[in-house]
């Protein structure tokens, strides 16, 4: 079977080696093999630049950065984690695990794929690159200084020369995120195998369906905004200029239009994983599938239209501001039916608690910690003493890290034994969850007191009541950071293929068609499609 | 069903999909008018018609006053004064105001200005009526230059009762280079022309 296999492999595929293999690579496994080390790596550069926020903060006063760099690193510190970490981070699960888990035998439009993958990379290059421009004598302050959420007139009118590549590097992003999510739609619709309907589909797949639908919908919106503040800046046109008659909020609903979509896109994926490996470690059927479908649909449709939440200190009618309000109290509920299926999945199951379990049971709890901070802020005379400041950040740090980030953790230990053949190394990937766990609230719990406090977000000092919460924090912060190497060498280890040999089907509650194959999955699964019963 | 292969159907779907991405680019900027619109009938960016009013108030309403606060600031490069003679008026819906602004222009080379306005509470923005305003039109300053701008007001006897006071902001912008680029463009495409 073996060489016939191989014989037939050889036949069409002429297996280019080295750095071919990866450059002209149409094969869904390896890009999502490249897509998640882009991501990984992005986190740690992003990881990097918190650690200069964290440092400055260390200590009242100004010791290490002048304020002006300071508003850099925040600043490209969110758009390397949004974009080059999260967002790229979960295209590679999908590249890898949609084709195996609906039994294709690769994403629809493989040579797209490949595209879309590869102008990453030089998006962040130019990124990144505009931190360096004023050492090469090129523009004085050197990067984006005006933080992940570029509003005008700061980015407009007073934004640094480098304004200009960030505007080129997120209409790369974008055009790279399109690309992934028009890649997703079309698989998921054509290529699911034979007895695979919609309702049949793991919730993985259901959720980056809808999350691919959000896509497209609102990252050409975002294309709009950099256009509109590239005119702005060079071709006379007053989109968001007072003086010419634009208006400056008009930004930020523009923006908002898109960015409350975003955050979703950034979580409904961890949903779906979190829902695929709970069921696996309690030996349950997932509890409610069709109401988690349902509630993810539910999710991504209010998105569209709680936008202006972000923007209640803007002033708005108050007929406005009940609209905006009582909506985002709304998303509480199927967020809530949501929780509640994971936990009653685990009820009465016979749980287990391996690694990716342990990353999932975090998720829900930590997850839902943000969440609740969300709906306070939800509450817009709440929201006017808190907007601003650091319990904003903590918020937006529960569901982005202990959120997002963790359900990658959690799917990265879940999947790794398929994608490598070799189990995840247990004492390392023990080190990094208790670590990065206790950690990760040392970091983000105390920014919810002196966010209450009046700490308010985005400057590099801040008054000396804060002093010791700070301290903590940025011990929390660096013990975090350090955290995450255990999981580099996890990953090390795995891609050495190191380490205990893995069986198809390495967790025995797991379900779907991705442990039908062997482990590592070989370079081509399903080039005839199961039949799903 | 032959036509109907794979492949074809992927193309369909990429084109069906490639369609909306395109159509929500346009979205993006189809939402600038949108927000014009909402604006006017909402008030939600506090700004008051750009024309003077032709039509003079109905009637006054002697038995209700109302506070008008006068804000003035200055943009972007701008260095020379810029405020109103009084900061605050007290009015009676209908009854016709004169209040004057001043501006100065420190420099030893004319401006052009533009002055923006903005009203909060933002729903009382549509009840402020302007039969002469320095904010319908640009502005000139030469060198040294200090000017009167004089600004005529009422407000509509219709003002809900719940608003008390308004707050009228204006903000000064410098726009000598916007108006130079559209002068040099107008220059360039008459050259064409001819």
């Amino acid at each position: 079977m073996s060489t016939a296999a191989a014989a037939h492999d050889d036949h069409h595929h002429h297996a280019p080696t080295g750095l071919k293999r990866w450059l002209f690579s149409t094969n869904h496994k390896d890009i999502g093999t490249l897509y998640l080390w882009f991501s990984f790596i992005m986190f740690l550069v992003g990881g990097l630049l918190a650690m200069v926020i964290r440092t400055e903060l260390l200590e009242p006063g100004m010791q290490f950065v002048d304020p002006e760099f300071f508003n850099q690193m925040t600043t490209v510190h969110g758009l390397a984690m949004v974009f080059g970490a999260v967002m790229p981070g979960f295209v590679g699960f999908a590249n890898w695990m949609i084709p195996l888990m609906i039994g294709a035998p690769d994403m629809a439009l493989p040579r797209m794929n490949n595209w879309s993958f590869w102008i990453l990379p030089f998006a962040f290059l130019i990124l990144l690159s505009s931190v360096f421009m004023s050492a090469f004598g090129a523009g004085h302050p050197s990067a984006p200084n005006f933080g992940w959420t570029f509003y005008a007139p700061l980015s407009t009118e007073y934004g640094p020369a480098s304004t200009d590549l960030f505007i080129l590097s997120v209409h790369m992003m974008g055009i790279s995120s399109i690309m992934g999510a028009i890649n997703v739609i079309v698989t998921v619709f054509n290529l699911r195998a034979p007895g695979m309907t919609l309702m049949k589909m793991p919730l993985f797949v259901w959720t980056w369906l809808i999350t691919a639908f959000l896509l497209i919908a609102v990252m050409p919106v975002l294309a709009g905004a950099v256009t509109m503040m590239l005119t702005d800046r060079h071709f006379g046109t007053s989109f968001f200029s007072a003086a010419g008659g634009g208006d400056p909020v008009l930004f930020q609903h523009v923006f908002w239009f898109f960015g409350h979509p975003e955050v979703y896109i950034m979580i409904l994926p961890a949903f779906g994983i979190v829902s695929s490996i709970i069921p696996t470690f309690a030996r349950k059927q997932l509890f409610g599938y069709a109401s988690m479908v349902y509630a993810t649909a539910s999710i991504a449709l209010l998105s569209f239209v709680v936008w202006a939440h972000h923007m209640f200190t803007v002033g708005m009618p108050l007929a406005g501001t009940l609209f905006f309000m009582y909506m985002t109290m709304l998303i509480s509920v199927p967020t809530g039916v949501k929780v509640f299926n994971w936990v009653a999945t685990m009820w009465r199951g016979s749980m287990t608690f391996e690694l990716p379990m342990k990353w999932a049971i975090a998720f829900v709890i930590l997850f839902t910690c943000g969440g609740l901070s969300g709906l306070m802020l939800a509450i817009t005379p709440v929201d006017f003493q808190y907007h601003d400041t650091y319990f904003v950040v903590a918020h937006f740090h529960y569901v982005l890290v202990t959120g997002a980030v963790f359900s990658m953790f959690a799917a990265a230990y879940y999947w790794l034994p398929k994608w490598s053949g070799v189990m995840p190394n247990k004492l390392l990937g023990e080190l990094h969850f208790w670590s990065s766990l206790l950690s990760v609230n040392l970091l983000f719990f105390p920014m919810h007191f002196v966010g209450l406090a009046g700490m308010p977000r985005r400057y590099a000092d801040y008054a000396l009541q804060f002093a010791d919460y700070n301290f903590w924090i940025s011990i929390g912060g660096f013990w975090f950071g350090l955290s995450q190497l255990f999981f580099l060498a996890v990953c090390l280890l795995c891609a050495m293929k190191k380490g205990e040999k893995a069986a198809a089907r390495p967790w025995d509650g797991a379900e779907g068609l991705e442990w039908e194959v062997p482990s590592p999955a070989p370079f081509h699964t399903f080039e005839t499609p199961p039949v799903v019963k | 069903m032959s036509h109907d292969s794979l492949e074809h159907r992927n193309k369909r779907t990429l084109r069906k999909l490639l369609i909306w991405a395109l159509a929500m680019f346009g979205f993006a900027f189809a939402m600038v008018p949108f927000y014009d619109v909402i604006c006017d009938i909402t008030g939600l960016n506090g700004k008051t018609s750009s024309t003077a009013s032709t039509e003079g108030p109905a009637r006054t309403v002697e038995d209700r006053t109302v506070t008008v606060e006068f804000i003035t600031q200055r943009g972007q490069g701008v260095n020379g004064d810029f405020m109103s003679a009084t900061r605050r008026v007290k009015v009676h819906p209908g009854e016709i105001t004169l209040v004057n602004f001043y501006a100065s222009n420190p420099k030893t080379s004319q401006i052009v200005t533009q002055s923006i306005p903005s009203v909060t509470p933002g729903e009382a923005a549509r009840y402020l009526h302007k039969t002469q305003c320095f904010c319908f039109d640009q502005q000139t300053l030469g060198a040294g230059e200090r000017k009167e701008m004089p600004m005529i007001f009422y407000l509509d006897p219709e003002l809900p009762d719940h608003i008390t006071t308004l707050t009228l902001s204006y903000t000064i912008f410098d726009v000598t280079d916007r108006v130079a680029a559209t002068n040099d463009t107008v220059i360039n495409n008459n050259a064409v022309a001819q």
